[in-house]
């Protein structure tokens, strides 16, 4: 069984799974942190996701995993079953975060195919240490294990927490299956797991039914035993047993505490003498079904409500659907503007096509919210770093988030979460002060950091701003120019194009490089990362006031609407969103200025012109500017005009990459991605942010 | 058991496509590649040219919505340009995950070359890129077996780049 990735399905359910847990384990472990205990609720959920990580994990025969969860697990039981017990919070939070970080790494492994190697001995030493100390302090040690046997006991077997003394009656249950069900323990185990909302009280036998596959033997020739205390209708009971699926025979009586109590005794010696052992590979199937119970128990008491509603499906279906629906656009294109229906102008024909059109367009947009997803887990992943770092800075930072519940794609998401968390590092470390210089300034001394995101327009913006000690001006311009990035006096240079340079490699403004930030490979990968999805990076700043860094995203990625232009044979697309307007002008508006570069005039503005043929070289008859069209493009705040020969109509495009092979051998300029038109044939997306734009203001 | 199976069944693969190659023609010699490589061939197609790419790389095509870079094999070994007609085709290859098409003046068939016909290329030390992986022998005619991951290095790419330049 050394090869277990043979079971790739379960081991991608699995890491799913255990990786959803550890998630909402951090952000449990957040929230409680900040209000300096656990809630009741709170163990409990520790506890379960604990236990589920040991199940599933010892199922994939990840041991080194499931003991560590083990280890935890048993800490929160003695925690939770001692109400009174004193415990060291803060070293526990410490501790489990650590966990948590350590399987996180352990699921990347597991995720790229790798063994989970990670050594835990030193962190199953510390989990170790801590629950002996508890135990130790609490006069909880060895001796009193059997005390503590029994509310285990209990706890498995589903002792409803608020048990009433008094009304309660006894039954007598015995089950009998129909033959060939199969699985018999599976059933009598859900019955079980469900009749627990009904009853204060229910044991039964065999005990064991979901470890041990003999149980299935027994329960086919003896029927399956219950004793339940209840408070609830008889009538009910037996109503919701006769509801049991297979039911062959159902045999149900009242009877008195004393034989209830004998049960009782049976029962717990049956338990005693198979006390936790850890289950074995040959039962791992009934630990799937019992995990996946509680697992959906936990996610209905996180949500309450939606739980039902929700599937979680694999990313590749999404992305092939979106593909599928890209291509149907194109298809839909290539129907409805085929050029000889066109010419017969069929009205009926028009009427449909229009119809076909708002239909695709539609489920276009229905597959594009479908892979929104909101921001919300990447900005819980912050107050985990600000966590961290304020403890190892010594500093008091709160961080405050703001609209996490704004939705993006969910390829821009995966894209974001590593700038993001620059930034907040950044922001932390060299951005807000000491407690003691806050003073000094006058500030509040703790720290404040807003991560804020909202929606403006096609984009979604987020914004990280602190109240720190802001850029300095000055100090930015003089490292630049040492570094030889600018030529120009700080004179010439506005605000916002100094903070841009630390955008720029290789740009530190930390004198010393500290475990968080300040190797000079920061702001650039930021930047970098950023504008690899579309997206640009604004600095701004106020000295001594505090830096707000804002992201600026495209919603997805996938479709823009772009006008097609032809030069010569080959074909652009240009996005609509940073076209400002197009026209023909005249040979006698064109300005040349003694370099030979190209300029016109338009509403008393100057824009230069790209001619297109000479920026790629390509082959046209069209060179003459009254006889090829002026398309104006924009991209913040700079403009240009790009000459073409014609224009070929607007259209929603699928944006594909170029092939890996032409993207590895070089970064063509001003080239964004190719995209299929509705003859088949490809175009090439124009990047209008990377030509040579121009400042254009009105003065 | 389950491991056993799929061992078998690789195996079982390996043989069918082992010792096979594609062979085509660039004017009169005949070339191989490792039918391994390739995912299938098609007649020549539209091209849409890319801007500020080498001269052998002629553009990309449109392979049913997948969209793929094309060499023309006959620049790429700096022969003389010939135009395309209807013996002309795309092999589609794929190397380490990339895909590219290989424009060729024709494909022949595909040949069986056992191992002992297959012997290592000729150390011509004339400084050119070895692109030719073996050379392989079979009734009277011999085959040049091309070395794919070679063909596709993109720093070779590169260099010859420069060196045009």
């Amino acid at each position: 069984m050394e090869n277990s990735y043979i079971d790739e399905p379960m081991l991608e359910a699995y890491v799913y799974e255990t990786s959803q847990i550890i998630e909402t384990l951090e952000q449990l472990m957040i929230q409680s942190e900040k209000v300096g205990t656990f809630s009741e609720e709170a163990m409990n959920e520790i506890f379960r996701f604990m236990h589920t990580i040991k199940g599933s994990s010892a199922m994939m025969m990840f041991n080194e995993i499931s003991t560590l969860a083990h280890k935890i697990e048993d800490i929160f039981y003695v925690i939770r079953e001692n109400k009174t017990i004193e415990y060291d919070f803060a070293t526990l939070v410490d501790c489990i975060l650590e966990s948590v970080d350590y399987y996180k790494i352990e699921m990347i492994k597991i995720r790229n195919g790798e063994r989970p190697d990670g050594d835990t001995a030193s962190l199953t030493d510390k989990v170790n240490d801590y629950l002996v100390k508890l135990k130790k302090d609490n006069g909880l040690d060895k001796s009193k294990k059997e005390d503590k046997e029994k509310p285990k006991a209990d706890q498995k077997y589903y002792i409803s927490p608020n048990r009433k003394e008094d009304q309660a009656k006894y039954y007598k249950v015995k089950i009998t299956f129909k033959k060939n069900c199969e699985m018999e323990n599976i059933r009598a185990y859900t019955v079980i797991h469900n009749i627990v909302d009904l009853v204060e009280e229910v044991l039964y036998k065999p005990s064991d039914i979901i470890d041990n596959d003999q149980s299935v033997d027994e329960i086919r020739s003896n029927g399956f035993h219950m004793a339940i205390r209840s408070t609830a209708h008889e009538a009910d009971i037996q109503k919701y047993l006769d509801s049991t699926i297979f039911l062959e025979k159902l045999d149900f009586e009242e009877t008195n505490q004393e034989w209830f109590k004998e049960f009782e005794v049976i029962y717990q010696d049956q338990e005693i003498s198979d006390e936790i052992k850890i289950p074995e590979t040959s039962k791992k199937y009934v630990e799937i079904q019992k995990n996946k119970k509680e697992k959906e128990d936990s996610k209905q008491e996180v949500t309450a409500t939606a739980a039902q509603s929700i599937i979680s499906v694999n990313v590749d279906k999404l992305d092939k659907l979106m593909d599928m629906v890209g291509e149907l656009v194109i298809a839909e294109a290539m129907v409805s503007q085929n050029p000889e229906v066109v010419r017969l102008e069929i009205e009926s024909f028009d009427k449909a096509s229009r119809q076909l059109h708002k239909i695709s367009s539609e489920l276009q947009d229905m597959v594009m919210a479908i892979r929104m997803v909101a921001l919300s887990t990447t900005f819980m992943k912050m107050h985990r770093i600000v966590r961290d770092m304020t403890r190892k800075l010594s500093k008091d930072v709160v961080l405050d988030v703001y609209g996490e519940e704004t939705e993006v794609d969910k390829n821009i998401i995966e894209k974001i979460a590593d700038p993001l968390m620059h930034i907040i590092r950044n922001a932390i470390d060299h951005g807000i002060e000491d407690a003691e210089e806050r003073k000094i300034a006058g500030k509040d001394p703790q720290g404040n950091l807003t991560l804020e995101a909202k929606n403006s327009g096609s984009d979604v913006l987020i914004i990280v701003k602190d109240d720190g000690k802001g850029l300095n001006k000055e100090k930015i311009y003089e490292k630049a120019y040492n570094l030889g990035l600018i030529y120009q006096s700080i004179e010439d240079m506005n605000d916002k194009d100094i903070y841009r340079l630390i955008l720029h490699p290789g740009f530190s403004m930390k004198e010393q490089v500290t475990e968080f930030s300040g190797r000079g490979v920061g702001m650039d990968v930021v930047a970098k990362n950023i504008e690899s999805i579309g997206g640009s990076v604004i600095v701004d700043s106020v000295l001594g006031k505090g830096t707000t860094i804002i992201l600026k995203i495209p919603l997805t990625l996938a479709i823009i609407e772009g006008m097609n232009v032809k030069v010569g044979d080959s074909r652009f697309t240009i996005p609509i969103v940073s076209i400002k307007e197009s026209f023909r002008p005249l040979n006698k508006e064109i300005i040349r200025d003694p370099e030979g570069r190209e300029m016109i005039m338009v509403r008393g503005l100057c824009y230069p012109i790209i001619k297109l043929y000479e920026h790629y070289g390509l082959q046209t008859n069209v060179q003459d500017y009254e006889k090829g069209i002026l398309i104006m493009v924009e991209e913040d705040d700079r403009s240009c005009c790009l000459m073409a020969d014609e224009l070929l109509g607007q259209q929603q495009v699928v944006v594909k990459s170029l092939p890996n092979y032409i993207k590895k051998y070089k970064q063509i300029k001003g080239l964004g991605g190719c995209t299929l038109l509705g003859d088949g044939s490809i175009s090439l997306i124009l990047d209008v942010g990377e030509f040579e734009l121009s400042n254009v203001h009105e003065k | 058991m389950n491991e056993d199976m799929n061992s078998f069944m690789d195996e079982q693969e390996e043989d069918t496509q082992k010792g096979k190659f594609l062979t085509f023609y660039l004017g009169d010699e005949c070339y191989g590649i490792d039918i391994l490589y390739v995912t299938e061939i098609i007649g020549i197609q539209p091209i849409t040219v890319v801007p500020e790419l080498p001269h052998f790389i002629k553009g990309i095509i449109n392979l049913r919505g997948k969209i793929i870079p094309v060499m023309d094999a006959r620049l790429k070994f700096n022969k003389e340009a010939k135009d395309y007609n209807d013996r002309t085709c795309i092999i589609v290859i794929d190397v380490a995950q990339l895909s590219i098409g290989i424009i060729v003046d024709a494909v022949a068939e595909v040949l069986n070359i056992s191992d002992d016909n297959i012997v290592p290329p000729p150390n011509l030390n004339t400084g050119g890129r070895k692109y030719i992986k073996s050379v392989g022998k079979s009734e009277e005619k011999i085959t040049l077996i091309l070395d794919c991951e070679k063909l596709l290095d993109e720093n070779e790419v590169n260099e010859l780049n420069h060196a045009n330049d």
